[in-house]
């Protein structure tokens, strides 16, 4: 989780402060002071160099390891050979690659569609409690984001099992018949850890939509009810408008969480049962460090690393356009 | 919002709707607890109040996890990690932004753009970078991955900062003869303890947490995160799982105590965290 919100961040970057940028062309204002800091600007080079050393060395070079590995075949210790696209043709023909990358979309709708959805609707009911109740309960949604992923997936296999809670739940409802375990049925494994992806995002969510919702300026609902706007239409025309960074934060975040999802799913199913919930984090682990197919675990690596620059990108653009 | 739109209708809805977000997010922290206090070595059921509860569960985990053990390594590498991230970055940010550098807007362009790289794409060459380096099985094949990987939301955090100090400051301090060291010394960090605090929390429990990095470097699971030290607890104790709902709650028990403890900081900075800019 982590990362994605490091991802987020990155998005808003270009919206964050433009025109107090660095290579702002030299205006009026610092021409006078130019000359005396010239030479200073050259130490700042002292100031940026060890980050930009250690970065250079475990970020830049690895990622052109991978690259470089991805056309290869190397089990990680003799030679390696040169087989050319041939692990990108795995990636996109190979129906367990193939099904990995699917999964990973399917993952969106839980990570990304339920979290916002839910987001939306339970910022927008919640935004007139001030209470010290309400501050409260809204605090332990966060409780998802603190705890450690492979906690939330020990809790969460616990809950899927057999004999728990879920199954009890249903039992005691009146819905015998739909308990199965959960984590071991094909066509349900998958939603099921999705759910966990919802389970949290879906605090951050809320919290993030609640801010913006509070920043919108309360006349423009007024002017809403005067144009005789009910509650769906003041909706779409003044608080969803009015949330759009947040929504752009959410979708950033939980897009990236849904691609990149590692440990829940490690811990829950290890991309099982056969391959149902099998994602390209597990997959390029496994490749890896398994099955010692370093050529095939990068080629999945930079697609991955593709993939969410795809989606990212864009976003970046729509955020920097509307604001 | 008008007090007069808030029907009371609207307010019980509300309140409806948050009483089940929160019953839907303690409900695996509660099955865990339920699970952790009925017999040991019994094949336990999802939810119920055990009678008689064996709250003894729980000093046997404790044993058995070596909890202490795996908050000690957990510490170390957030020691490891932080300090020297935060110091990297900090310096980064400040020569990029305050000393404006030549070249400044495109170093930073690089780092920013190492923010859209999940941490799997880059696993498989830094275990082997770390293999060639001698480092597997030690914590600094934990730790420099770490210092590295979360540089470039350091540098874009400390960046958002320095943008918004006002520049006058900076040339104030340059015309009193203060050099850049002594500037960010005296003059920069004071105003960035807030900026520098908040991604102090961040990064202290992204290490903590951190699960991929710390599998791959560290075969002993006891001198990983907690994280890691959580998997692996669970590779061993899976089908006893009151013992291991009892061990997984104790070693998130220090997470949770003290983000109950810190809450108001913990939400501001992962609500800034998202948001920043």
């Amino acid at each position: 989780m982590s990362h994605a919100r490091q991802v987020a961040a990155g998005a808003l970057a270009p919206a964050a402060g433009p025109g107090r940028d660095v290579g702002l062309p030299g205006g009026g204002r610092r021409r006078g002071i130019r000359g005396r800091f010239r030479g200073r600007s050259w130490v700042g080079w002292l100031f940026v160099a060890p980050a930009l050393i250690v970065y250079a060395a475990l970020v830049l070079r690895p990622l052109t390891m991978s690259i470089q590995y991805s056309f290869y075949d190397w089990n990680g210790i003799g030679a390696a050979t040169w087989v050319g696209l041939d692990n990108y043709a795995e990636v996109f023909q190979d129906p367990s690659r193939l099904r990995a990358l699917g999964n990973s979309f399917r993952l969106i709708f839980f990570y990304s569609f339920l979290s916002i959805a839910i987001g939306l609707v339970a910022a927008t009911l919640t935004r007139s409690l001030a209470s010290r109740w309400a501050r409260a309960a809204q605090t332990a949604l966060f409780l998802p984001q603190v705890v450690p992923l492979v906690g939330a997936g020990i809790a969460w296999t616990w809950l899927y099992a057999s004999d728990g809670a879920i199954n009890q739940i249903l039992t005691a409802v009146g819905l015998e018949s739909w308990t199965r375990p959960w984590l071991a049925d094909f066509d349900l494994a998958l939603p099921a850890v999705g759910v966990v992806g919802t389970w949290v995002l879906v605090g951050l969510c809320t919290m993030l939509l609640s801010t913006g919702m509070a920043k919108i300026d309360p006349a423009l609902y007024d002017a809403a009810r005067v144009d005789g706007a009910g509650p769906v239409q003041e909706f779409f025309a003044v608080t969803l408008p009015g949330v759009r960074a947040e929504l752009a934060v959410c979708l950033t975040v939980t897009l990236i969480a849904a691609l990149a999802s590692f440990d829940v799913i490690y811990t829950m199913t290890l991309g099982g049962p056969g391959g149902a919930t099998m994602v390209p984090g597990v997959d390029i682990y496994q490749l890896a460090f398994n099955q010692s197919r370093v050529g095939a675990a990068s080629a999945m690596a930079v697609v991955l690393m593709a993939l969410v620059l795809a989606v990212v990108v864009p976003l970046q653009y729509l955020v920097r356009e509307r604001s | 919002m008008s007090n007069v739109r808030t029907s009371r209708s609207e307010a019980w809805t509300g309140r409806l709707i948050l009483v089940v977000m929160v019953a839907f997010t303690l409900l695996p922290f509660v099955s865990m607890l339920s699970a952790a206090l009925q017999e040991a070595g019994s094949n336990p059921t999802g939810l119920s109040v055990p009678s008689p509860a064996h709250p003894e569960n729980f000093a046997t985990a404790f044993t058995m996890a070596r909890v202490p053990t795996l908050m000690g390594s957990s510490a170390l590498l957030v020691l490891m990690v932080v300090p020297a991230a935060l110091a990297l970055a900090t310096a980064a940010a400040y020569g990029i932004s305050v000393l404006r550098v030549p070249g400044g807007r495109l170093v930073f362009l690089v780092f920013l753009m190492g923010l859209t790289i999940p941490f799997e794409g880059l696993i498989t060459p830094l275990y082997y970078l770390m293999r060639d380096a001698g480092l597997l099985n030690t914590r600094p094949a934990i730790a420099l991955p770490l210092i590295a990987l979360y540089m470039p939301f350091g540098v874009f955090w400390m960046r958002a900062h320095f943008s918004g100090v006002p520049k006058e400051l900076n040339e104030a301090a340059s015309i009193d003869g203060a050099g850049p060291w002594r500037a960010l010394r005296h003059v920069h960090l004071p105003l960035a303890k807030p900026a520098l605090s908040t991604l102090a929390v961040l990064y202290s429990l992204w290490t903590w947490n951190q699960f991929l990095v710390a599998l791959v470097m560290m075969d002993d699971p006891l001198r990983r995160t907690v994280a890691g030290a959580l998997g692996a607890f669970q590779g061993q104790y899976g089908t006893d799982i009151v013992l291991l709902s009892a061990g997984a709650l104790l070693i998130m028990l220090p997470t949770i105590v003290v983000f109950a403890v810190f809450q108001k900081q913990f939400v501001a900075a992962l609500l800034q965290g998202s948001v920043k800019g």
